[in-house]
C-alpha cells in the first residue's frame, strides 16, 4: 500500500533566506539591466576599447527601417522588438533591454543604481546569515555535500538519465536532495553568488583602494563587469532550470515545501 | 486539469507575477518617501568602503604609460559657452585666476603659474564613468590638500565645493551651472588633484581646461571640469537643490565611490 507522509524539508532559516533572496535577485536583475543600458558594451581589460566590445546591443538602419542588433564578437543578430530597439511597433525605442526587463521601466540610471546598491545589501546581509548558518549548523555539509556514493561515475550518469526523463526519485529516496541538485545548490551558493558581490565591488573605484587584488584577480576592471553580467546570465539559466524541475517534480509540493517546511513523499507499507 | 492546461496556467501565473512585480518596483521608484528609503543604502555604502580602506589615504591603482587610452572620452561639456569662460580661453587663461573662499582664513586668487609652483603630483589613473566605461589617463596637477592649507581652513569647515565654468542643464535660474563637493577625507586624499595637464601637454578645453578635480577613488562625475572657484563649507544646503552637485541634484548619489 502507497500512502502520503508528510516529512519536514527544509529549515525555517532556508524558507526566509530563500524568499528574501529571491526578492533580492530580482531587484539585482532588473536594475543591473538598468544600469547595463547606460552602456551596452562589454569589453575584457582594464579600460574600455570602444572600437572593439565583444558584446554590444544596440540599433541600426537598415534600408528605411531601423533594427535592434546583438553583436557578439564577429556575430551580429537581429533582436528588434527586444534587444536594442524595443516597445510596441510604432512606439519603439532605442534602448538595449525592453522595458519590461528593467528596473523602473523608464530610463533612469540613477534610480536602477539606487535600486542596485540597496538591493545589493539586503543580498549580501541575506547571504551571510544563510552561509554562516548553513556551516554552522550543518545544512551545507549533511544536505548539500555529497557523499562520495553520490559522486561515482555510474551513479552520476543515472541521475543525469532520470533527470533528462523526468523521472524523480520517490519515498525514501526523496527525502534527501539528488547529487546533481546538490552540486548545482553548492555552485551557485559558493561559486556564482560569491563571485557576483566580488566582481561588483571590483567596479568600485572606491573599493579598488581597499582591495586593490581584486583588480589582478579579474583582470581589470571592464573584465570584471564582462564577468559580472557573464555571471548574471549563468543565475538566470539557474533559475529557470530551477523553476523547470519545480513544476515537473511537483509543483503544489515544492512550493509547499519551501513555504511550511512540508514535503510529501510516497512510501510503502502501513509504517515507515 | 490537462498537462497543456496547467502548462498554461502556470505560465500565465508567472507573467502576471513577474508583471506585478515590476509595477511595484516603478510605484516605489514613484513615491518619494519610499524612494528615498532606498537611498540609505548610500551612507551605509561610504561607512564600509572608508572601513574596508581602513587607511582613509589608500590609493587608487596606478597604471604603466602603455595603459594610457589613445582616445579618452569626452564627457559632459566639451566646449563651455559662458561668456567670461570664452574670453579667458581666447587670452590663453592669461588673466584666469581660481578663486579660493568661503570658510578660509585667507581667500586666494592664484593663477595658473602659482599653482604650477605649488606641490604636484603626475598619476597615471582609471576614469570611469557612472555609465559603465572606463578610460586611462596620465594627470598633473596641484595636489589639493596643500593648496587648502595655504588658504587656511576654518573649523567649520566640512566640504569643499567646486565651482565650475559650464552649463549643462540650460535653465533660467542657472541651476544648471555644474559644480561638485568633497568632503575633507577626499579633498585631502593624496591623489586628489586640481590638474592642468593631461598626458603630458596643457588640459585640453574638452577635458576641462585649465583646472578639472581629480578625485581618484570616485566615478567620473566627481571628476568637475573647468573649476573656477573652491568654496570652503559647513554644509550645501543652499547650493543648487541642495545634494552637493549637479548630477546629486538629479538623483545620484553624493559619494560615488561605487
Amino acid at each position: 500500500m502507497v500512502r502520503k507522509l508528510l516529512v519536514r524539508r527544509h529549515s525555517g532559516v532556508t524558507r526566509l533566506t530563500h524568499w528574501i533572496n529571491v526578492l533580492a535577485l530580482a531587484a539585482l536583475l532588473g536594475s543591473g539591466l538598468q544600469i547595463f543600458n547606460a552602456h551596452a558594451a562589454l569589453y575584457w581589460g582594464q579600460k574600455s576599447s570602444f572600437e572593439r566590445p565583444w558584446l554590444a546591443i544596440g540599433r541600426e538602419a537598415r534600408g528605411d527601417e531601423v533594427v535592434g542588433v546583438a553583436r557578439l564578437g564577429g556575430l551580429t543578430l537581429e533582436t528588434t522588438g527586444v534587444l536594442g530597439w524595443s516597445g510596441a511597433p510604432g512606439a519603439r525605442e532605442s534602448r538595449a533591454f525592453p522595458a519590461w526587463a528593467t528596473i523602473p521601466s523608464w530610463r533612469d540610471l540613477a534610480a536602477g543604481r539606487r535600486w542596485h546598491f540597496f538591493a545589493a545589501w539586503v543580498f549580501v546581509a541575506n547571504g551571510l546569515v544563510y552561509l554562516l548558518s548553513g556551516f554552522a549548523g550543518g545544512h551545507i555539509r549533511h544536505d548539500l555535500a555529497p557523499t562520495r556514493a553520490d559522486l561515482a561515475p555510474r551513479h552520476v550518469w543515472r541521475e543525469i538519465v532520470d533527470h533528462a526523463r523526468l523521472r524523480f526519485p520517490k519515498g525514501e529516496a526523496a527525502r534527501r536532495y539528488n547529487v546533481l541538485q546538490k552540486l548545482s545548490y553548492l555552485a551557485v551558493a559558493l561559486a556564482l553568488l560569491p563571485l557576483m558581490v566580488a566582481t561588483g565591488l571590483t567596479m568600485s573605484p572606491g573599493f579598488n583602494a581597499a582591495a586593490p587584488w581584486l583588480l589582478d584577480l579579474f583582470g581589470g576592471r571592464q573584465s570584471a563587469r564582462s564577468i559580472h553580467f557573464i555571471c548574471a546570465a549563468l543565475i538566470v539559466l539557474f533559475v529557470l532550470v530551477h523553476l523547470f524541475m519545480v513544476v515537473a517534480s511537483g509543483t503544489w509540493n515544492n512550493i509547499r515545501s519551501m513555504i511550511t517546511g512540508r514535503y510529501a513523499i510516497e512510501v510503502e507499507g502501513d509504517r515507515p | 486539469m490537462t498537462a497543456p492546461d496547467r502548462r498554461g496556467w502556470l505560465k500565465a501565473m508567472g507573467a502576471s507575477l513577474g508583471a506585478l512585480w515590476l509595477a511595484a518596483c516603478d510605484s516605489i521608484t514613484r513615491d518619494k518617501s519610499s524612494y528615498a528609503r532606498l537611498a540609505s543604502a548610500e551612507r551605509l555604502t561610504l561607512r564600509a568602503q572608508r572601513a574596508a580602506m581602513g587607511d582613509r589615504r589608500a590609493l587608487a591603482r596606478e597604471f604603466s604609460p602603455a595603459e594610457v587610452s589613445p582616445n579618452f572620452k569626452a564627457n559632459g561639456s566639451v566646449n563651455p559657452d559662458d561668456p567670461a569662460y570664452v574670453a579667458h580661453q581666447e587670452a590663453g587663461f592669461a588673466d584666469w585666476r581660481l578663486v579660493v573662499d568661503g570658510l578660509v582664513e585667507r581667500p586666494l586668487a592664484l593663477g595658473l603659474d602659482e599653482l604650477r609652483a605649488m606641490p604636484s603630483r603626475s598619476q597615471i589613473t582609471r576614469h570611469d564613468c557612472v555609465e559603465g566605461w572606463s578610460d586611462i589617463a596620465k594627470w598633473k596637477g596641484a595636489r589639493l590638500g596643500p593648496l587648502l592649507d595655504r588658504a587656511g581652513l576654518k573649523r567649520e569647515a566640512r566640504y569643499i565645493v567646486f565651482h565650475c565654468a559650464d552649463n549643462l542643464g540650460r535653465t533660467a535660474d542657472a541651476s544648471g551651472r555644474y559644480y561638485e563637493s568633497l568632503d575633507l577625507v577626499d579633498a585631502y586624499h593624496p591623489q586628489t588633484l586640481l590638474a592642468y595637464e593631461m598626458n603630458d601637454g596643457p588640459l585640453p578645453v574638452a577635458h576641462g581646461a585649465p583646472l578639472r578635480l581629480r578625485v581618484e577613488r570616485q566615478l567620473g562625475y566627481k571628476q568637475a571640469k573647468y573649476v573656477m572657484r573652491l568654496e570652503a563649507v559647513a554644509d550645501f544646503a543652499h547650493l543648487g537643490r541642495g545634494k552637493g552637485g549637479y548630477w546629486e541634484d538629479r538623483g545620484y548619489e553624493w559619494y560615488a565611490g561605487i
